[in-house]
């Protein structure tokens, strides 16, 4: 089922107004590693271009990402405390987001934009414990996804910073899972 | 310990609900309140589940590097799909079997060329790679997929072990013309 989004939820949040919101340290040190380094204008250009396109695809899972939250949050069937927190972690998606356009720009590329409909399996999503099956699905697969990219950077501070990322949606996997009753951590490594 | 910033006073006044416990029992109390018998069988089956991720991820972080060598010479691992199916939750952050996501539908997928969903904004590279989709090609290219197809915005190492790879390919086999695809 295709699934309209407001454009005010896609727009990627100003870095600063977000950082003062959460205080997260995960956005704060991301940017450091990459606000004006320097090897992001010098690298090679076809390394430089493959990187870009790697972060231009996490762009757009994080936006697909955004959308989805948003549609768990104006489903109805979250109770305020589960609303609270999938805001919470739409916002942290959001940082994402907005990092890594900035990237694919410095790098010289141009940054997905935000699709105008998103399909998701809203008939599925009948209780609150779907809406929390169905983001930490989302999540989980997000952890693979930069696991499978981190390796991949030519430079390799943009590994690390893929690494950071994938240290926060591991983190909202587990919380989701938690939230769910099942074992926040299933095992000692993730795939 | 969520770091105040020193321009946003009362910033840990307002950090993430994440690192709130009261958040956590509230969330969870809100849960299970709701849906004691589900939790119930949830838990039974996440021990399970848990079991099988355990074996999964121990496959997946074996010293497959050191078997390459030894795997090379022996015949192609056959696939199992419902193995195949735990493995295609790591291509859930971008793909699902009936819709097109970052990544496109993998509903109809063997016998497919590469790069012709309609609709799906393909790469240049991928719509160019001349790739019929099947067991063969399925393996080249999950294997190592920006060496495969150079150019493609797939930006994933791919599934290094040839065992996963074989049940993930037998997944996509059963599930390309299965009964989510019908719908």
């Amino acid at each position: 089922m295709s699934y309209p989004v407001p454009s005010s939820f896609l727009e990627p949040i100003n870095r600063r107004a977000w950082i003062g919101r959460s205080g997260l340290l995960l956005s704060a040190s991301a940017v450091a590693m990459l606000a004006g380094r320097p090897a992001l204008a010098a690298g090679k250009p076809s390394h430089a271009a493959q990187d870009a396109r790697i972060l231009n695809t996490a762009l757009g899972a994080e936006l697909e990402a955004i959308a989805a939250y948003q549609v768990g949050v104006d489903s109805g069937l979250l109770e305020k405390p589960v609303r609270e927190l999938a805001l919470t972690f739409q916002g942290q998606h959001k940082a994402h987001a907005d990092l890594l356009a900035s990237t694919v720009s410095k790098l010289g590329g141009k940054p997905v934009a935000a699709k105008s409909q998103y399909t998701f399996p809203t008939d599925q999503l009948k209780t609150q414990a779907d809406v929390l099956r169905f983001a930490a699905g989302l999540e989980k697969g997000a952890v693979s996804a930069y696991l499978g990219a981190v390796p991949l950077f030519d430079d390799r501070d943009l590994s690390k910073a893929a690494a950071s990322i994938l240290g926060d949606e591991a983190m909202h996997w587990a919380v989701l899972r938690n939230a769910l009753g099942e074992a926040p951590v299933p095992a000692a490594f993730v795939a | 310990m969520v770091p105040q910033m020193p321009s946003q006073p009362g910033n840990a006044a307002k950090a993430s609900v994440c690192a709130r416990g009261t958040h956590f029992t509230a969330v969870n109390a809100a849960l299970h309140s709701a849906s004691r018998s589900l939790r119930r069988v949830a838990c039974a089956s996440v021990f399970v589940a848990a079991s099988v991720l355990a074996a999964a991820s121990v496959l997946a972080a074996a010293p497959v590097l050191a078997a390459a060598p030894v795997l090379a010479a022996a015949p192609a691992p056959v696939g199992d799909a419902a193995a195949g199916a735990k493995i295609y939750t790591r291509c859930e952050a971008c793909h699902a079997l009936a819709y097109d996501r970052t990544g496109p539908r993998h509903c109809g997928l063997i016998g497919r060329k590469a790069g012709s969903v309609p609709g799906f904004d393909y790469s240049d590279a991928m719509k160019r790679s001349g790739i019929v989709w099947n067991a063969k090609t399925l393996d080249r290219f999950l294997a190592d997929p920006m060496k495969a197809v150079p150019g493609t915005t797939m930006g994933y190492a791919g599934v290094k072990d040839p065992k996963e790879r074989a049940d993930l390919i037998a997944f996509l086999v059963q599930q390309s013309d299965g009964p989510v695809c019908a719908k």
